[in-house]
């Protein structure tokens, strides 16, 4: 059921609209075996979704588009990613997870899949297909090594934003990146401080500044876990 | 609502926008040229003569919002000053560590902001005199721990929307905008951890408080004016709330950070400076 397939495994359009995160096959097959049947429903739904109006065959590079269509599929993608992520987080929890840190980790969840789903919206007929994701390099069981990731995740989505604003021509979606880049740099903060408290900060630079990254030096850095291709050359420089 | 909407939206109500944007588009191709080759260290300098080459002088709108960002972070950097000298109130060092790490970043903003300014040309506001008493709210700031924490919280978040409110002024010029930018996130990153500290301090800890601002939620009533309106769950007309089965209101407005008007923010931060 998790086998990798040659194409994505999702549907466009649907609630649960998100590829299904590429858990590595013996992971998910331990998780299964422990009885933890906690993959939703949607998502196994996705799993055998063979129609996909919107399916994107890896190997093809998606096109993002032009102009500020380009820059909010851009942030579509990584919020995207991110919501995968957590959503993977949240239904196969690591070792040892706390109460306060699920809660957290649902809550994270639920603004990535907020943000995922808004830019679905805005971009309507403009938008990217849903893409895929692979996430075999993570290992969901450690606490550390989730929490690593997500670190990864937050610092490169506050350095895409940053680096990105200026891409932005329309005013009000460069108000609306703001609204939510800063609160991915809560997130980053948060998950900065589960790993080592009063890190939260820390990787500031020495003019107390975020990071800032191009949409090439992000891409390089996500594609490890995205397994669509995308065509980045429509973005802004 | 699709991008077309809010591209025509806009152009109602802001119509000279766009058409100034228009002008100065030889200027923005200049800058992001200029921008891709700027080492790290020379941002201050490079911002302020960037800002002089393109225009002839510098456009004073931008130069308002550097001097506008200057003043909070004046108020920033002399209350983490201060409150780290006071090494007592501090119930751990982890405490002191974090407070002194912000008093960093926010005197690094101060210089920063002060060095664009006059290389652009601009003169920096001066230094207002603080009262961190609030006037007449007199707090106990300095001598009471969890007043400390609140204020400091009050002030993050404050910051945070103050420069979510003036990024659209600083478009025409993308290497300021990147810059507010980058120090805006890590506004929040400060506002996130006090939240942190508030939620886990050990003598009144408080378990509904999180990083992130759920609905316009706050338990300290002299703060709320810093919250205001960030219970909004309609972002671009399309409402958040219920978008997808795991995001309710709560998710919904915790989602999305909303920005302040520079009278708001003044009305806040104006408690705090002596008339």
């Amino acid at each position: 059921m998790f086998i990798r397939k040659t194409r994505s495994v999702t549907s466009n359009g649907k609630e649960e609209g998100i590829a299904m995160p590429n858990v590595h096959r013996r992971t998910f097959l331990k998780y299964a075996g422990l009885g933890a049947a906690v993959i939703t429903a949607g998502s196994l739904a996705g799993c055998s979704s063979e129609d996909g109006g919107g399916d994107v065959a890896p190997g093809t590079g998606v096109s993002l588009g032009t102009g500020d269509f380009a820059v909010l599929n851009y942030a579509f993608a990584l919020e995207q990613l991110e919501a995968a992520f957590y959503t993977q987080v949240v239904a196969t929890p690591y070792t040892g997870i706390s109460d306060v840190e699920r809660t957290f980790l649902t809550d994270i969840r639920n603004h990535e899949i907020a943000h995922r789903e808004f830019f679905r919206k805005a971009l309507g007929t403009n938008a990217i297909p849903n893409l895929m994701v692979d996430f075999s390099t993570i290992d969901f069981t450690s606490r550390d090594k989730v929490l690593a990731a997500a670190k990864t995740f937050e610092d490169l989505g506050v350095a895409a934003y940053n680096g990105a604003g200026k891409f932005i021509t329309t005013p009000n979606y460069l108000v609306l990146a703001g609204k939510i880049v800063s609160v991915e740099a809560r997130h980053a903060a948060l998950i900065r401080d589960l790993i080592s408290n009063g890190s939260f900060a820390s990787d500031a630079d020495s003019n107390g500044l975020d990071f800032a990254k191009t949409p090439q030096d992000v891409f390089a850095a996500a594609k490890v876990y995205i397994k669509t291709e995308i065509d980045a050359n429509t973005l802004p420089k | 609502m699709n991008l077309q909407n809010i591209f025509s939206e806009l152009e109602k109500q802001d119509a000279e926008l766009s058409g100034r944007l228009d002008t100065r588009r030889d200027a923005m191709k200049q800058f992001r040229n200029i921008g891709r080759v700027l080492a790290l260290s020379a941002i201050p300098l490079a911002l302020g003569s960037m800002l002089k080459k393109a225009y002839g002088r510098t456009p004073q709108d931008v130069l308002a919002v550097l001097n506008y960002a200057l003043t909070l972070e004046y108020l920033e950097a002399e209350f983490y000053a201060t409150a780290i000298t006071k090494t007592s109130l501090f119930p751990t060092p982890a405490a002191l560590a974090a407070f002194t790490t912000i008093a960093n970043h926010e005197a690094a903003h101060v210089a920063l902001l002060k060095s664009a300014i006059s290389g652009a040309g601009g003169t920096p506001v001066t230094k207002p005199t603080f009262d961190f008493a609030g006037g007449s709210l007199n707090l106990p700031t300095f001598t009471d721990y969890p007043t400390l924490l609140t204020v400091a919280q009050a002030f993050e978040d404050t910051g945070v929307r103050a420069y979510k409110g003036k990024a659209t002024v600083l478009m025409e010029n993308p290497a300021v905008l990147t810059v507010a930018l980058q120090i805006h996130s890590v506004e929040a990153r400060h506002a996130a951890h006090l939240r942190y500290m508030r939620r886990n301090l050990a003598s009144a800890p408080q378990p509904a408080l999180k990083p992130w601002i759920t609905n316009a939620e706050n338990n300290v009533a002299i703060i709320q004016p810093v919250y205001a309106g960030e219970d909004t769950d309609v972002q671009a007309g399309i409402t958040i709330t219920g978008i997808a089965t795991e995001v309710n209101k709560a998710a919904a407005t915790e989602a999305f950070d909303e920005f302040l008007t520079e009278d708001a923010v003044l009305a806040i931060a104006g408690n705090f400076i002596k008339k």
